[in-house]
């Protein structure tokens, strides 16, 4: 990989079709350089803008069911006006858009939004940034990634398009449902749109976890050692080993899901009788699907979460203007939380019939993982501990993660224990719980990393106080939205259900809907502000400063302009770790990490 | 045009908001200050919204448990439920500490430390000892709720009592049916391939075991204090049979037989003067009673009053209308359950019977005597 012609740049600053016009070096086309490029930091504004485009479809998704559930089969102009006449007749949501909605909004989020749209916008803009690297290890497999990424979330929403709809048995498609057109209208052709978007996003997220993986390990510049390395760049190296290790297995899953649907064959299915008649097939289990989708879906959680984690072990640091708190502990909780991922799937299948004694070890090694989570969680309280906190945007979105990573976590320990998992299995309990911990959590981590990343992006600054707004309506419906839903699950209310108007036991619990989507609207409208914000900040907010939050990190020693090859000149040379935040008998109260370390001086992060 | 109103609206709105973010900026720069800079009034602000917040969510938890917390599940209506009720508080009592603290910790931090101009924050990077704490004490916590939740796990799916009912839940979208074991506790074979209109759970009619098997739909009556073993099978795509006021659960696989045993210690009857019940009742029965029928939301017969049940609700996703699989539980004595079974025929006797959808008093005695004679020919 050649890294020599680096030497000229780019004049970013605004975007073509806008006002000044900046003079360009003409060595690369539009083309090249906005469409098809291969450099990390144009990808990553790709998979962030698109991140924030499907992430605004599932937002929209969201308020459709929403309404549904306050006021069931109510008729709202609202509804007929986005879904049309068949699939929202005179305004009331039709059942199996209810399932499509619920399930796409759950496959967006969790994959294009938290997956692809968090790793991707990070660990490309920050991994060579971080770690002092002219640019990935390959630029065109890192270019497919995202094109591919592109192609699976097209795919996916085109899928509403469809004359029997979108895939609509959750986003978890578990067969026979996901197997059986005649099971219904979803299991149809929009079934094989979901497959193949799948197939393709397994396909844009292996090339991009490999391509991580290998920058980190090879392309560290002179002095980074592993244990200088800032904990966002571990995070999404553990992050991407989970991904390289475990979305092979959903593949494999959705592969043979595909030939069951298709080809005839019963990997999944046995002794079904449907439609008027008996299947041939036989001989397959259904739960041989959720050990392998599990097998993904577990680690997946955590591909979702320890991004966010790392983004926020940052954003803490700078803006507590302190060392993160135990570095190598939070680098051994990061291992630790990734290893036992993989040894943890069982705990969403306590309910199928398992074995009992498998049950009790799945109970074991879930709650295991509690541990590393509250040292986590610990550390972040301590960091700011004695700190001198600067509140950005980024620093409230960053506490805000910590609050509900710690309320998600705690009810993560009533379902991880398969007693008591039992009786609240697939009610609004475990809704409620992993919309916090990971949903939440990872939504904010992600917006922190937006506001604070976002000079590096574009070079601009976004509006501080439509920032505090945004971040104080999000967050205060956030725990309106997801804190009563617990209440719900207590009582009984089974999650995916079109309506609880069947159920007279549920009467009472109709207020407790209403005011959860009272606040879903308060959180979706202060997202109008985000978008807002974001789009005019790309073009016409402030210009930034070389260094806006006095960070250590070596992105912020280029220069405020998109530089091919990120440094204009030499890479930077690192002589200590990233978080010299208030470090005594130094002037300033940061010391970036290519400051050398002065005689006698002590590298921090436990280079003693 | 009132649509293409709106959209012109929007667009103006956005523009409005444009154009006076942009006049901030530009007069908060004229003025010489940076707008995207924080400053320690900002700091001094967020710092006060974070305690206030803190102090909002508590309220808020606690406005919740006060008027949502007593319309959770009432007291548990089976001989495990009453563990699991009590673990599962044990383990809240736990969480509740933790939360709270760690909550007033967080905030009261933030708060306290809000940045300050000439202030220098403490660097304080490591501390072993303070680290082995707080691994070591939540290690030892969890090690209390890992082993008493395994206790209760392993209590409760123990194998069944010989001596307990054994009935088959059949699942399909999107009904149940119960299938009884009969006088012989024992169920027959069935098969898919045997399926046909009238014989909806594929019985094997050549199966011994089967001849006195009696199947229900809409209604499952289970004997008080008398343990009952579940065997569910599914026809088409995986069910999950709920029984939240049993604290119990199972899902239904199509291709194979899960199971589930748990003794239902509180009947019907009592349980609707449960204190809790009918209080949860009443609350419901005043919704139901406000209702205006004709309104686009409710339908005929959801402005009349219910009297409690216990129930089966379908719990895993199974198709358009999984929001409506549900059958109606009867706990009841062992004697008016006597009387119930006496209206219930076998299968197979009802088969042979001219009207089966009721049942008539001479085909129940056929079908009592064809069942002893099963009994004899064993």
């Amino acid at each position: 990989m050649s890294m020599e012609n680096h030497g000229h740049q780019e004049h970013h600053g605004s975007q073509e079709h806008h006002g000044d016009h900046d003079e360009h070096h003409h060595e690369e086309s539009f083309v090249s350089k906005y469409i098809f490029s291969m450099d990390h930091k144009t990808i990553s504004r790709q998979f962030l803008v698109t991140a924030v485009i499907m992430a605004t479809f599932a937002m929209i998704m969201s308020m459709l069911f929403r309404l549904q559930l306050a006021w069931p089969s109510h008729h709202f102009a609202f509804i007929n006006w986005i879904l049309g006449d068949k699939m929202g007749k005179d305004g009331v949501l039709e059942p199996g858009m209810y399932m499509a909605l619920v399930t796409i909004h759950g496959t967006v989020m969790v994959f294009m939004v938290l997956t692809g749209g968090l790793s991707g916008t990070f660990s490309n803009l920050l991994i060579p940034y971080q770690i002092g690297a002219r640019d990935m290890a390959s630029g065109f497999l890192n270019m497919l990634s995202y094109w591919f990424f592109f192609l699976s979330s097209a795919v996916m929403m085109a899928s509403f398009f469809i004359e029997t709809g979108p895939a609509s048995g959750g986003w978890t498609v578990y067969p026979p449902l996901s197997a059986l057109p005649q099971a219904m209208d979803g299991s149809k052709l929009g079934m094989t749109f979901w497959l193949v978007s799948m197939t393709l996003f397994i396909v844009s997220s292996l090339l991009g976890g490999l391509n991580y993986i290998i920058t980190i390990l090879n392309l560290r510049t002179k002095g980074m050692t592993m244990t200088r390395l800032p904990l966002t760049i571990w995070a999404f190296f553990v992050t991407a080993i989970l991904g390289v290790l475990s979305f092979p297995v959903l593949l494999s899953a959705a592969l043979l899901l595909i030939f069951d649907r298709s080809f005839g064959t019963s990997f999944y299915l046995s002794d079904i009788y449907i439609g008027g008649q008996a299947l041939e097939q036989t001989g397959g289990s259904p739960i041989l699907y959720q050990h392998l989708f599990w097998f993904l879906g577990h680690p997946e959680v955590y591909i979702i979460i320890l991004p966010a984690l790392g983004l926020t072990s940052e954003i803490i640091s700078v803006n507590a203007r302190k060392p993160i708190f135990g570095y190598r502990a939070m680098i051994g909780s990061i291992m630790a939380i990734g290893f036992l991922s993989f040894i943890v799937w069982g705990h969403h299948m306590f309910i199928t019939g398992m074995n009992p004694f498998l049950g009790s070890v799945f109970v074991f090694t879930t709650l295991l993982i509690a541990i590393p989570s509250a040292v986590k969680a610990f550390n972040y309280i301590t960091t700011l501990w004695k700190g001198n906190i600067r509140f950005t945007p980024a620093m409230l979105f960053a506490i805000g993660l910590v609050s509900t990573f710690i309320s998600g976590g705690l009810t993560g320990i009533i379902l991880a224990d398969s007693a008591l998992d039992i009786p609240i299995h697939d009610t609004y309990f475990v809704v409620a719980h992993f919309h916090i911990v990971m949903g939440v959590s990872a939504i904010l981590g992600m917006l922190a990393g937006v506001y604070h990343w976002f000079p590096k992006m574009f070079l601009r600054h976004m509006n501080k106080k439509l920032g505090y707004v945004h971040f104080w309506l999000t967050f205060v419906s956030a725990y309106g939205v997801f804190f009563p839903m617990h209440f719900l699950g207590l009582a009984g209310v089974p999650r995916r259900y079109y309506s609880n108007t069947a159920f007279p036991m549920f009467d009472n619990l109709i207020d407790i809907n209403i005011l959860i989507t009272c606040f879903a609207i308060l959180g979706g409208l202060a997202q109008l502000i985000f978008l807002f914000n974001f789009f005019y900040s790309m073009f016409r907010g402030p210009k930034s400063e070389q260094n806006p939050w006095n960070a250590n990190t070596l992105e912020w020693t280029t220069p405020m302009a998109h530089t091919h090859g990120n440094w204009p000149g030499a890479l930077p040379v690192v002589h200590r770790w990233p978080y010299d935040y208030s470090k005594p008998g130094k002037e300033l109260d940061y010391v970036p990490q290519t400051v050398p370390l002065a005689e006698g001086e002590v590298d921090g992060g436990g280079h003693h | 045009m009132i649509k293409f109103l709106v959209y012109i609206a929007i667009i103006l709105t956005v523009l409005a908001v444009g154009y006076l973010v942009r006049v901030f900026e530009l007069a908060s720069s004229l003025k010489g200050k940076k707008p995207e800079e924080v400053t320690e009034k900002d700091n001094r602000l967020m710092g006060r919204i974070m305690l206030a917040f803190v102090i909002a969510l508590f309220c808020f938890v606690g406005w919740q448990l006060k008027s949502y917390g007593w319309r959770t599940l009432p007291e548990a209506a089976s001989a495990h439920g009453k563990d699991l009720d009590w673990l599962f508080n044990f383990n809240m009592a736990i969480l509740w500490f933790v939360f709270v603290v760690t909550h007033i910790l967080l905030f009261y931090f933030a708060y306290k430390y809000y940045g300050k101009k000439d202030n220098r924050a403490t660097y304080f990077p490591h501390d072993n000892r303070l680290e082995m704490i707080w691994t070591v004490i939540p290690a030892i916590v969890l090690a209390v709720i890992v082993i008493y939740g395994i206790k209760t796990w392993n209590t409760i799916t123990a194998v069944a009592d010989p001596n307990s009912q054994v009935i088959e839940l059949y699942a399909k979208q999107f009904d149940w049916t119960a299938r009884y074991s009969g006088t012989d506790n024992t169920l027959g074979d069935a098969n898919y391939k045997l399926i046909t209109s009238t014989n909806d759970l594929g019985m094997d009619s050549t199966s011994k075991a089967g001849q006195d098997d009696f199947i229900v739909k809409n209604e499952l009556h289970l004997v008080v204090n008398k343990e009952v073993e579940f065997k569910f099978r599914s026809r088409d795509v995986i069910h999950s049979a709920y029984f939240p006021h049993f604290r119990a659960q199972m899902n239904c696989v199509p291709g194979m037989t899960t199971m589930l045993h748990f003794t239902p210690t509180i009947t019907t009857a009592d349980m609707r003067k449960n204190p809790e019940v009918m209080k949860q009742m009443a609350a419901i029965n005043a919704i139901r009673k406000q209702r205006v029928i004709g309104d686009a939301d409710y339908k005929p017969g959801d402005d009349k009053p219910v009297e409690f049940d216990y129930i089966l609700l379908c719990n895993k996703i199974c198709g358009n209308s999984h929001y409506n699989m549900q059958m109606t539980v009867i706990v009841e004595t062992q004697a008016e359950y006597d009387a119930w079974v006496k209206k219930h025929p076998p299968f197979y006797a009802k088969e042979a019977a001219p009207a089966p959808a009721t049942p008539a008093a001479p085909a129940a005695a056929s079908a009592d005597q064809k069942a002893e004679k099963a009994v004899a020919s064993k």
